[in-house]
C-alpha cells in the first residue's frame, strides 16, 4: 500500500489547495503546486507575496508563529505534512533550510557542522570529522576552513557563515533543501560563489529556493513558480516564464513593470 | 492686537531672560544624583570606620577561629561559625533555587504557550514581591513543622528548613533573569536548530543555554548574593546557636542574623561586641558587591557575539 | 492500522535509500532509525513535562503559603484587631499602631525618595554628559540596589540613628528606607524619561523653548505614569521589608501610638517578626502573625493593582 501510494505520486511535494492565514489575514490562497525530485524550483515574486511563508510550511516552520492557520494538503512523498502522525523532527531532517541570514551557533565551525549527525546519535569522531569534510567540500567551503576548524564560526565572513549554514544542512543527507532568499545579506561575490554551488547541490538534492532576484532564478532553476499576493500565478519551466509567459502580470512583473 | 506686537512681547520675555534655570537647574540635579553615591560612601567609611576598631582590638587569628561567643565576661570573635552559616543555608537554597528556577525559565521561554505565559509569569512576580518576613514566618511555622515528619531529629531551629525557603524565594530571580538571556538569543538561531529536526529540547540544550550562557551564570551568582544577604528568614528560623557545626538539621546563625541579634539586644555602643557586627557587616558587604561585580563582569566579558 | 503504518512508512523510506546509490556529499548518509527519533520525541515530552512540573511548583508553594497564613488568621483578622493597640494578651492585641506606624514611615519615604529618585534619574537622563561620571554614578546605582537591606541598617544605626541622634523615630527609620528603595525609583524614572520620544522634546525646542522648560512642561508630564508605577512599586518594599527596622533598635513593645515623625514606632512586619519569635511563649502569637501578614500582604496586593492599573491606563501610545 505504501509503494503504491508512492508510485502514484511522482512528486516529492505535492501541494494541494493550501491556504494559509496569520490570524484573520490570508497570506496564501490556494496554492496547488508538485514538486518534482532533483530539479531547482524557484520562487519569485514581490515582497509580501507569501513566498516566504510558502517555503517556510513545507517543513512546518511556520509554526513557530503561533497566530498561523492552514488549511488544505502538502503532501510530502504522498504522505501529509500536516497529518497527526508526521513527526516535525524527521520532517525537517529529511528536509534541510537555509536561512535569509546566515545563523551558525555560537559555537565552533566543526561544531558547527556536526550538529546534525549529533543529535542523530553519531559519536564516532571519525565519522564525525569525515561528515564534516564532505559537507564542507560540499558547499565549497572546505578549503578555507579545513585549518581552523576549532574557531568560533561567528570569525567567518557573512557569506562564508552562509556557506557553513548550508555544510550545516548538507550533513544529515537531508533529500530536499529549501532555501529562503540565501543570498539576500550578501554581497554579489559571495553571492556567486553560492550560485555555482548550487548547480553540484541539484545532483544530489532537491532544492526549493525563494529569490527576489530574477536574474538569480533565471540562473539557476529549472522551474520557477511566480507568486502575488498570495496566489500562485504562473508555475513553469523557468525558460518558458521568462520567455514567454502566460499570464499578463508574470510578464509585468519579469520585464519591470512593477515590484 | 497685531502680529508684531505679539512678537515684540516674546522677544522683550526674553531678552528680559536671566536664563537662571538653564545655569542653575543642571547643578541641582547634579548634587541630588550625587546622593546615591554618597550613600554608597557613607556605606563603606562606616563600615571600614567601625571595623578598624574591631580588629584593632582584636586578633586576626580569633576572628578566623571557630569559638563565637560576644557576649560572656570573656568575649570570643571567631567568625567561622557565622561563615559557615551563611554558607550552608545559601549552599540549601541554590540546590532548590538552581534547578526549579532554570526548569522554570525554560518552560516558560520554549515550551509554554503564550496563553499559559501569561497566567504563569506573574505568579512568579507575586512570588518574588512576597515581604522576606513572610517567608520567615512560612519556614518557622509551617516548613520546619512538616520537615519534622520526615526528620524526627530536626530542631525547632535549623538550617535547612530556611534554606529550602530562601530557595524558593529566589527562584522568581533565577527564572525570570535566565528566562531574559534565552529570550535574548536570536530567533533564527533557534529555527536553525529546529530546521535541523532537533526537538524543543534539543534546540534548548545544544543552541540556547550555551548561547544564553553568560546571562544564566550571571543570574544564579545574583542568586547567591541575595542568599547571602537575606536577613529574616534566616533570623526568624534558624535561630542564633554560634556552634560551629555541619549538621544542617541544628541551628546556626549566618552573618546577617548575627548582626540583628546584636543590634537589638543589649551591646552598648563602644563594646567590641558593637564593633563586631560592623566587621561582620563588612564582610558581608564584601561578598555581595563581589558576588554582584562578578555577576556584571560575566555579564559583559562573555557577551556573545552574534 | 492505517495510522501506524503512516508513521512508519516513511521512516522505512528512509532505510530504502541509504540503499540507494542516491547519497549524501560523499556517499556516507547518516543513518537514522525510528526507534532512535521516536525516543528523542519521548526525552523531549518527559523534559516539557519536568519543565512544567518545576514551574507548577513554584504555583503549588504560593497557594500553600497563602492558604496556611489566610487559615491562620480567621477568627483574628477583625475590627477589633485593626482597630486596637498591642496587648499582652492575645484576644485584645491589635495592630493600630503598626498601620498608623507604617503610615508615618510613608509620609517620609514617599516625598524623600520621589524628590531624590527622579531628580537623579533627570540628571543621568537629560543632564548628564555621556563619560565616566554619568557611568561611575549609574553603576553606583545598580550596586547599591543589591547592597543587604541588613547593612543599610547599619548605615542608618550609625548615621541618623547616632550621629544625627534621630534614634528609632520615624525620621531615622523613614531615611534609612528611603535610601533602600532609592535605586528602584531611579532606575524606573529613567526608563520612563527615556521613553518619552523624542519629536516631543524636538517639538518643544522647535518652539524656543529652553532644556528645564522642555522637562518641567513637556518630559515629566509625559512620563508621570511610569514614574508612579516605579514609585509604587518602591513604597510596596518598604512597606515589607523589616531587616533595616530591626537593626535601628525598634523597640519590642509599644504601647504608645505615635503622634509625630521624631516618636518611636512600630510597623506591621516588625510586628510580624515579633509575635513570631514570641510564639514559643505565647502559641496564640503565631495567629497574630498570621492575621498582620494577611493584612500586609492585602496592602500590597492594592498597591501593586494601583501600579498596573496606571501602567495600562496611562500608557501612552505614540
Amino acid at each position: 500500500m505504501r509503494s503504491t501510494n508512492e508510485e502514484q505520486n511522482k512528486y516529492v511535494y505535492d501541494v494541494r489547495g493550501l491556504n494559509l492565514w496569520y490570524g484573520d489575514n490570508q497570506a496564501l490562497k490556494d496554492i496547488t503546486m508538485g514538486v518534482e525530485e532533483n530539479e531547482i524550483t524557484a520562487i519569485i515574486g514581490p515582497s509580501g507575496c507569501g513566498k516566504s511563508t510558502f517555503v517556510k510550511t513545507l517543513n512546518r516552520m511556520i509554526e513557530s508563529i503561533p497566530i498561523v492557520r492552514t488549511e488544505g494538503e502538502i503532501l510530502y512523498h504522498g504522505h501529509d505534512i500536516f497529518g497527526s502522525h508526521m513527526m516535525v523532527e524527521e520532517l525537517r531532517t529529511r528536509v534541510g533550510m537555509v536561512f535569509q541570514k546566515p545563523n551558525p551557533f555560537p559555537k565552533s565551525i566543526f561544531e558547527n557542522v556536526v550538529y546534525g549527525p549529533k543529535i542523530h546519535g553519531v559519536k564516532d569522531k571519525k565519522i564525525l570529522m569525515e561528515i564534516a569534510e564532505q559537507s564542507l567540500r560540499g558547499a565549497a567551503l572546505w578549503d578555507e576552513v579545513k585549518d581552523r576548524m576549532s574557531e568560533n564560526a561567528y570569525s567567518l565572513s557573512g557569506g562564508q557563515q552562509q556557506r557553513l549554514c548550508i555544510a550545516r544542512t548538507m550533513a544529515v543527507s537531508p533529500e530536499v533543501i529549501l532555501m529562503d532568499e540565501p543570498t539576500s545579506a550578501l554581497d554579489p561575490v559571495a553571492t556567486m560563489r553560492i550560485e555555482e554551488l548550487m548547480e553540484d547541490l541539484k545532483k544530489e538534492y532537491t532544492v526549493i529556493i525563494v529569490t527576489h532576484n530574477m536574474q538569480q532564478a533565471a540562473r539557476i532553476s529549472d522551474k520557477t513558480a511566480f507568486f502575488l499576493s498570495g496566489e500562485l500565478i504562473e508555475f513553469d519551466m523557468t525558460h518558458k516564464i521568462f520567455s514567454n509567459p502566460q499570464d499578463k502580470r508574470t510578464e509585468d512583473y519579469i520585464t519591470g513593470r512593477f515590484g | 492686537m497685531g502680529k508684531n506686537s505679539i512678537r515684540e512681547i516674546i522677544q522683550n520675555n526674553i531678552r528680559n531672560k536671566n536664563h537662571f534655570s538653564d545655569k542653575v537647574m543642571p547643578k541641582v540635579f547634579f548634587v541630588m544624583a550625587s546622593i546615591s553615591v554618597i550613600t554608597t560612601f557613607g556605606i563603606v567609611y562606616t563600615l571600614i570606620f567601625d571595623s578598624i576598631k574591631f580588629f584593632s582590638q582584636v586578633p586576626i587569628r580569633e576572628v578566623f577561629s571557630t569559638n563565637l561567643n560576644p557576649l560572656s565576661r570573656d568575649p570570643s570573635f571567631g567568625f567561622l561559625p557565622l561563615l559557615n552559616g551563611t554558607l550552608l543555608t545559601t549552599i540549601i537554597a541554590m540546590i532548590v533555587a538552581v534547578p526549579v528556577g532554570m526548569a522554570a525559565a525554560i518552560y516558560l521561554s520554549q515550551f509554554a504557550s503564550a496563553k499559559l505565559r501569561k497566567v504563569l509569569k506573574p505568579i512568579l512576580e507575586v512570588l518574588a514581591g512576597i515581604p522576606t518576613i513572610v517567608y520567615g514566618f512560612f519556614a518557622y511555622s509551617f516548613v520546619t513543622p512538616l520537615l519534622m515528619n520526615l526528620i524526627p531529629s530536626l530542631g525547632a531551629k535549623n538550617a535547612l528548613s530556611p534554606g529550602i525557603v530562601m530557595g524558593i524565594m529566589i527562584i522568581p530571580m533565577v527564572a525570570s533573569l535566565s528566562e531574559d538571556a534565552m529570550n535574548a538569543v536570536p530567533t533564527i538561531m533557534k529555527d536553525g536548530a529546529l530546521g535541523l529536526g532537533s526537538t524543543k529540547l534539543e534546540t534548548t540544550l545544544k543552541v540556547i543555554i550555551p548561547a544564553s550562557i553568560s546571562g544564566i551564570v550571571a543570574s544564579i551568582v545574583l542568586g547567591i548574593s541575595r542568599a547571602i544577604g537575606e536577613t529574616m528568614i534566616v533570623t526568624i528560623a534558624s535561630g542564633s546557636s554560634k556552634n560551629f557545626t555541619f549538621d544542617i538539621t541544628q541551628s546556626m546563625q549566618t552573618m546577617t542574623a548575627y548582626i540583628v541579634e546584636f543590634t537589638s539586644g543589649d551591646a552598648g555602643s563602644g563594646t567590641v561586641g558593637y564593633y563586631s557586627l560592623y566587621a561582620v557587616g563588612l564582610i558581608l558587604f564584601v561578598f555581595t558587591l563581589g558576588m554582584n561585580l562578578i555577576a556584571q563582569y560575566i555579564s559583559r566579558k562573555y557577551r556573545e557575539e552574534y | 492500522m492505517n495510522s501506524k503504518n503512516k508513521k512508519d512508512s516513511i521512516l522505512e523510506k528512509d532505510v530504502d535509500s541509504m540503499n540507494d546509490n542516491k547519497k549524501g556529499p560523499g556517499g556516507k548518509r547518516v543513518t537514522f532509525n525510528k526507534n532512535r527519533i521516536s525516543w528523542r520525541i519521548g526525552l523531549n515530552n518527559f523534559a516539557k513535562h519536568l519543565f512544567s512540573l518545576s514551574t507548577v511548583f513554584a504555583v503549588v508553594v504560593l497557594v500553600i503559603l497563602l492558604f496556611q497564613i489566610i487559615k491562620g488568621s480567621i477568627g483574628w483578622l477583625d475590627w477589633q484587631f485593626l482597630t486596637s493597640n498591642l496587648s499582652i494578651f492575645p484576644e485584645k492585641a491589635g495592630i493600630i499602631g503598626a498601620i498608623v506606624g507604617t503610615l508615618y514611615l510613608m509620609m517620609i519615604v514617599i516625598p524623600v525618595t520621589l524628590i531624590l529618585g527622579v531628580s537623579t534619574a533627570i540628571y543621568l537622563e537629560e543632564y548628564a554628559i555621556e563619560g565616566r561620571i554619568q557611568r561611575f554614578i549609574k553603576v553606583n546605582i545598580s550596586n547599591l540596589a543589591s547592597v543587604p537591606s541588613v547593612i543599610f541598617g547599619l548605615l542608618g544605626l550609625t548615621v541618623f540613628s547616632r550621629m544625627l541622634s534621630l534614634g528609632s523615630s520615624i525620621m531615622a527609620g523613614g531615611l534609612t528606607m528611603s535610601l533602600l528603595v532609592l535605586p528602584i525609583v531611579v532606575v524606573s524614572s529613567q526608563e520612563a524619561l527615556r521613553a518619552v520620544p523624542g519629536f516631543l522634546r524636538e517639538a518643544s525646542y522647535g518652539m524656543g523653548a529652553d532644556k528645564w522648560t522642555t522637562i518641567w512642561r513637556v518630559v515629566l508630564p509625559v512620563s508621570i505614569p511610569g514614574i508612579l508605577t516605579g514609585a509604587i512599586l518602591a513604597i510596596s518594599r518598604a512597606i515589607g521589608e523589616t531587616a533595616p527596622l530591626v537593626v535601628l533598635g525598634i523597640p519590642t513593645l509599644i504601647m504608645k501610638i505615635p503622634t509625630g515623625v521624631l516618636d518611636d514606632f512600630t510597623v506591621m512586619p516588625i510586628q510580624i517578626y515579633y509575635w513570631t519569635l514570641d510564639t514559643v511563649l505565647t502559641p496564640e502569637y503565631a495567629y497574630l502573625a498570621s492575621a498582620t501578614i494577611v493584612v500586609l500582604l492585602l496592602t500590597l496586593f492594592i498597591l501593586n493593582s494601583v501600579a498596573i492599573v496606571i501602567r495600562n491606563k496611562f500608557q501612552k501610545t505614540f
